[in-house]
């Protein structure tokens, strides 16, 4: 006869202190094997977040077909290793994000990677820091996000302020190209966590480059703006030679749009890296209106062997789809993944420490992108990323600078609206 | 101070936007100032509508102002038989009552739009989305205007009906006395489902032409239903004109706050406004003082 906890004699049904403690190391044991398991290796699983519906749904789904051609050029790749990845939708919200990445951990995941957006980037960094799992940043600009001493983030994608220097270096190049110079410029820009973070950038850099125009007005504006109308009109107000813009998609098919309805012709829109004005439902959208826009960006070097590599896949997965205006979200999605992969190819692990150590020691010299290989420095930030001048050209995003690997004509200042044909 | 050419551009495309929100809140101030029903789900028959315009022109090309008709006919069927069928048994019922009921009508269309269009945002380009007129300095967004011309119309179709018809009068006797409209012998819940039926009518004109304007989500409804409430209580709750100036005053805020301030905080000066004719005229612009 045993005691049971309230010290009553058992009757056979009752709980003994004994049952008790072996059920709770039984318990125990079964709650800790998730992280025996996912430390003794078997496939490893990588958990992507990306916006798949929503206001950025239109990108998300672009980086998804990233995620899409990943496994079989991977294999190509050499890295053969069983990996099994699994796309969740943060819905455009970063507090949904940071829910999915729960989920992702709590469903077995070994790596995150996504998701598109400085806030869920920045969300989720703080979700892979308390797991310790790693978390690979394919597209986010903020620079805070590398800046918390997190042990876990990693980011193959410029900051703010790389991409705004980087940027507004390549703008002279444009001036002296075609001998034509702007004296002002009107910036129109978001106002989510990147909008406000390429401002800022551009707050801090632009004084510092000694270039030829002034910004004389800065307009910032809901990224979920349904009417961009008053915006657009202040815009045309300040009689600027050129907009400069920091939009996401949609509302970069709203402004344009109305800038065609208020026959607003500056001398040229330039973005200094920003998504919307070279992806595919963009141009698929504005039709003639979106050619000769101007964006300095990091992008695809077509000469790599990866690089057609990806173009021959994507077009044996995606055969209706055309891959310039998608090259931007599918290379940097893609090249998470593959960093991922490399990092569990080295580590021999599944671990979250493991796998953390083996990325700090990333080196990565075939890439998609243009610029050095893809490694880390102490902080999780790659950034060798180059940026070029691209130009939409009868609705394919064109390289036009710099010269040697240009692959079209850079056009400036673009055509008025009415004289498009 | 910006130059008046760019402040007359800027009201007027405001002017235009709020005749289309107007249009839109009049369908809640008809119910309302009938019934004295809150459509709770106001916002959310609106995007239906214009899902409705959006497949409309997906499916079979047609134009959204053409489709004005049939979705407004689609909708005043659908709003006639809620309230039958629905609403008619809640009006005696406490308000928190209807209020549930509404809201509960709307958290069903939401899903209903999720789950047959999904949570994406959805628009039309017809062959004038880019086209506008120039009038002197005015540049005139063509869509803005067939849009706003439309709604007039709705709107003028709406007014000559409750005042020119039988029908019209009998059901601006319910709303002026309920207990005389009983005692003459008008069928007072047939009249109440057709007046559901005509606001829900003037919420798919608003829809098919709103669409021209914006991107429709099936998570859109809340913002239109705040819209549309905001809109006529700075009208006046019941006031069918009082809803069309409301919503121009709206538009016109919106508009003019986003050009002399910062275009981000615009929505903040409608609420704003919202205040001060709270403030200053509890009934609304042309609303009834209730005693």
């Amino acid at each position: 006869m045993t005691k049971t906890l309230a010290g009553h004699p058992s009757h056979g049904a009752g709980i003994s202190r004994r049952g008790v403690l072996a059920g709770a190391a039984a318990a125990g044991s079964l709650l800790a094997a998730p992280a025996i398991v996912r430390a003794q290796g078997g496939p490893l699983k990588i958990g992507v977040i990306l916006p798949l519906s929503g206001v950025q749904a239109g990108v998300g789904q672009s980086c998804k077909r990233g995620v899409d051609i990943a496994p079989a050029l991977l294999k190509q790749l050499g890295y053969t290793q069983p990996i099994e990845i699994t796309t969740l939708d943060s819905e455009t919200n970063p507090d949904v994000a940071r829910a999915r990445a729960e989920r992702l951990i709590a469903d077995g995941a070994h790596m995150l990677s996504g998701p598109f957006d400085s806030g869920a980037a920045a969300a989720i960094a703080q979700v892979a820091e308390q797991k310790g799992v790693p978390f690979m940043i394919n597209i986010a600009a903020a620079p805070q996000i590398t800046e918390q001493g997190y042990k876990f983030t990693f980011r193959n994608f410029q900051t703010a302020p790389q991409i705004i220097s980087r940027g507004l270096a390549l703008f002279p190049q444009i001036f002296a190209a075609t001998g034509q110079t702007p004296k002002t410029a009107v910036l129109m820009h978001v106002n989510d966590t990147f909008g406000l973070a390429n401002k800022r950038a551009i707050d801090a850099i632009f004084p510092k480059m000694n270039l030829p125009f002034t910004i004389v007005e800065s307009i910032s504006y809901d990224p979920a703006a349904k009417d961009l109308s008053v915006e657009v009109a202040k815009a045309k107000g300040t009689g600027a030679d050129i907009l400069m813009t920091v939009t996401r998609l949609n509302d970069a098919i709203i402004l344009v749009r109305e800038m065609v309805k208020q026959r607003w012709e500056p001398m040229g829109i330039i973005s200094p890296g920003a998504p919307g004005l070279y992806e595919q439902q963009f141009l698929d959208t504005m039709g003639k209106y979106a050619d000769e826009i101007v964006t300095t960006i990091a992008w695809a070097d077509p000469t790599t062997e990866i690089t057609k590599q990806v173009e021959t896949e994507f077009k044996k997965v995606f055969p209706r789809d055309k891959l310039p205006g998608h090259i931007f979200n599918i290379g940097f999605t893609f090249e998470a993944l593959l960093v991922c992969a490399d990092a569990h190819k080295r580590a021999g692990s599944t671990a979250g420490q493991a796998l953390a150590e083996a990325m700090r020691k990333t080196r990565i010299e075939k890439r998609v992108m243009a610029g050095g290989p893809i490694e880390f420095d102490e902080k999780g930030q790659c950034n060798s990323i180059a940026s070029i001048v691209l130009q939409n050209k009868k609705g394919v995003p064109t390289v036009v600078l710099p010269k040697e690997v240009s692959a079209g004509q850079i056009v400036f200042p673009m055509p008025g609206w009415s004289k498009r044909g | 101070m910006p130059p008046l050419d760019l402040i007359l551009n800027v009201a007027v495309g405001g002017v235009l936007t709020g005749l289309v929100y107007g249009l839109m809140a009049l369908g809640l101030s008809v119910i309302f100032g009938v019934i004295r029903v809150v459509n709770f789900a106001h916002g959310e028959m609106m995007a239906a509508a214009m899902f409705l315009a959006f497949g409309g022109f997906t499916l079979l090309g047609l134009d959204p102002l053409l489709m004005l008709v049939p979705i407004a006919a689609l909708l005043f069927a659908a709003g006639y038989a809620l309230q039958a069928g629905l609403i008619n048994s809640f009006i005696n019922r406490p308000e928190h009552s209807q209020f549930i009921l509404l809201v509960g009508v709307a958290i069903v269309l939401v899903n209903v739009l999720l789950m047959l269009f999904g949570p994406d945002a959805h628009g039309v380009q017809t062959s004038y989305s880019f086209d506008s007129f120039e009038l002197g300095p005015l540049i005139v967004d063509a869509t803005k205007a067939y849009a706003a011309l439309a709604a007039l119309l709705a709107a003028a179709v709406l007014f000559a009906f409750f005042r020119f018809t039988l029908l019209g009068q009998a059901i601006r006797a319910c709303a002026d006395n309920y207990t005389g409209a009983l005692v003459i012998g008008l069928n007072v819940s047939r009249l109440y489902a057709l007046t559901f039926g005509i606001g829900t009518a003037c919420v798919g004109a608003a829809g098919a032409v709103l669409i021209l304007i914006t991107d429709v989500t099936p998570a859109l409804g809340p913002v239109y239903t705040l819209q549309a409430f905001i809109i006529v209580i700075i009208g006046g709750l019941g006031s069918m004109p009082g809803a069309l100036l409301g919503g121009v005053l709206i538009g016109l805020t919106e508009a003019l706050a986003g050009l002399f301030f910062t275009p981000s905080a615009k929505s903040m000066f409608a609420v704003a406004a919202l205040v001060i004719v709270l403030l200053l005229r509890p009934q609304g612009i042309m609303g009834k003082r209730l005693r």
